[in-house]
């Protein structure tokens, strides 16, 4: 039964519901693929097979009776960024490892509330800082792509690579993700996903661990755009637990897909060809305008000056706000607690030490040094005021486009180890994802064609915040007219 | 403005993150490549531009001031490092 894995999410639910298959064959067919692939792939650090089957169970009890949420039945895997009752959720750091969740996320509350079943806990970079999964404190993420003739283990991309890996190599049907600078739209580039990033506020943050809170959102990593909008809509919801999260309704995104793009404004930036960017990821681009061309789109050249600044931004807000909420790791209620420490500051510092890697103590000195007195106005607050150009580019742009096309990622996956040697050439990856987290707006990430390696290159959509249904309906014609990427060889 | 080893050494007290001698050197210089790159931000004009703290277009939402939930010390303890008797458990502080 090992092929029930490969289908889509919306064909495997369907199938549940017509009593085509079970739950728990779906389920066991996926714990047998990730017992096979895990010891190389390394997507998942915690598998949940007994709590699978006992929920695939209750699912199937559901679906003979006639009910069943709109997930009924599926088996999903959980970035460990997410807090899940009862099961260990590390943020892949050696600082949470052994913290067990007394409550759930909303995000997975609403998956299970839906009847989606978990498989396990899914492998990420570390305080989901990283852009190659290198960071995590459980080793890093293999893609299941490799380059033509070549046996290099490439990186699936982060922070969110064990979800993209796991959906590549049909681990399970589809994942949760998050995304501060691109973590969900660059994996699911360089995997061949489909990545969505909903607008800030869309989902809601409680129960996530949190890195950048004004940044940090959550959202799918699927296997096609219909799959990314059935998903989203159970994981959106307005909650009263998080200050942040918006209180409009959750529209039904699987209507957009499949609707004409006749007649839609699709603005190109100038600003997104940048120094360096492959031939092939040019290509690829110009070929997506072409798709739409076809399709009856009207192309607009439009510019965001302000974007070559959206990183150098990042690299403040990010580490700022991330020394802010990485604060409470201190060795006092939860998570590692050094074993010796002569005082207090001693116990503090001693138990950060070493519970982060170096990528996260990196960030958090970053953190502290801008926001320290002296440097506040000249580094926080400037990149603050750099933010709101950024999103008063997009604001401009609105008025003359309904949505915006570029590049996923500046190139295809890397070889793992490849750039850990310079921070800024790593921070590089997010390059054309990261203006969407400033500016809190909606973008996807769709599987566009193959590199002349053979390895996936994705194209963006970006949209106007809460418009999550043009960003579906442009991916949904992208990825029509690619006609999809295909899937990994099994090497694995 | 160029990060030194004493710069780093102040800023990882100020993050409380032990960091030994040796790491200091490499870090300022790790700090100051980052720094570099971010010094570009100063050729933005943000004259009169108000800082942008949230993407929100929302008022931040406040709540009825009364009690939600509690009485959960099980839950609360559950993952500390060391409790006892309902309470977190510190190692001695005070001499």
């Amino acid at each position: 039964m090992s092929d029930l894995t490969n289908l889509t999410l919306k064909a495997a639910v369907d199938g549940l519901k017509a009593k085509t298959f079970s739950s728990q064959e779906l389920t066991q067919a996926f714990l047998t693929n990730i017992e096979a692939a895990n010891p190389t792939l390394n997507a998942y650090v915690e598998i949940t097979a007994d709590k699978a089957l006992d929920m695939a169970k209750a699912s199937d009890t559901r679906i003979a009776a006639g009910e069943g949420g709109a997930l009924e039945g599926a088996p999903l895997g959980i970035k460990d960024l997410f807090c899940t009752e009862g099961v260990q959720t590390t943020a892949g750091s050696n600082m949470l490892r052994g913290f067990v969740p007394p409550y759930e996320s909303t995000v997975t509350a609403n998956l299970w509330r839906d009847g989606a079943v978990m498989l396990g806990k899914l492998n990420m970079d570390e305080f989901a800082m990283g852009s190659s999964n290198e960071t995590s404190a459980f080793g890093p993420v293999v893609n299941p792509w490799k380059s033509k003739g070549s046996n290099a283990e490439l990186t699936p991309g982060g922070s969110s690579g064990g979800s993209a890996s796991a959906v590549a190599a049909d681990l399970c049907l589809a994942a949760t993700a998050s995304d501060t600078g691109g973590s969900i739209r660059q994996p699911a580039a360089f995997t061949g996903t489909v990545g969505i990033k909903p607008t800030y506020g869309r989902a809601s943050r409680f129960g996530m661990v949190a890195f950048a809170s004004s940044l940090d959102q959550a959202g799918p990593i699927t296997r096609t755009v219909e799959d990314a909008a059935l998903m989203l809509r159970s994981m959106c919801s307005f909650d009263v637990k998080d200050s942040t999260s918006l209180d409009v309704p959750t529209p039904d995104w699987t209507q957009s897909v499949g609707q004409s793009v006749k007649g839609l404004r699709i603005g190109v930036p100038a600003e997104y060809v940048v120094d360096g960017m492959p031939e092939e990821v040019s290509k690829i681009w110009a070929q997506g305008i072409e798709w739409l061309k076809d399709a009856g789109c009207e192309i607009v050249h439009v510019s965001l000056p302000h974007t070559k600044y959206a990183l150098p931004t990042y690299y403040i807000v990010a580490p700022a706000e991330a020394s802010s909420n990485l604060a409470r790791y201190d060795g006092m209620r939860f998570g590692h607690r050094a074993d010796k420490a002569t005082s207090l500051t001693d116990l503090y510092e001693t138990s950060r030490a070493e519970g982060f890697g170096a990528e996260v103590k990196r960030r958090l000195v970053i953190g502290a040094y801008v926001l320290s007195a002296g440097f506040y106005d000249a580094y926080y607050v400037r990149a603050l005021k750099v933010r709101r150009r950024i999103a008063e580019d997009f604001d401009k742009v609105w008025g003359q486009v309904d949505a915006i096309l570029t590049p996923s990622t500046p190139s295809s996956a890397f070889a793992l180890g490849d750039k850990q040697i310079d921070p800024v050439t790593m921070y590089l990856n997010d390059v054309f994802t990261v203006t969407a987290n400033l500016a809190g707006l909606p973008g996807i990430s769709v599987p566009a064609g193959l590199d002349a390696n053979g390895l996936p290159l994705g194209l963006q959509v970006i949209g106007k915040a809460l418009d999550e249904a043009t960003v579906f309906q442009v991916g949904a014609a992208l990825e029509k007219a690619a006609g999809g990427v295909g899937r990994a060889e099994r090497w694995w | 403005m160029a990060i030194d080893a004493a710069t780093v050494r102040k800023v990882a007290h100020l993050a409380r993150i032990k960091t030994p001698d040796d790491r200091l050197e490499p870090l300022a210089g790790e700090l100051n490549t980052i720094m570099a790159w971010i010094d570009q931000l100063n050729e933005v004009d943000v004259e009169g531009v108000e800082p942008m703290t949230s993407n929100v277009a929302q008022a931040l939402r406040l709540r009825d001031d009364v009690v939600t939930d509690g009485d959960r010390v099980e839950a609360v303890l559950s993952n500390a490092p060391q409790s006892a008797d309902g309470f977190y458990v510190v190692p001695k502080v005070v001499e």
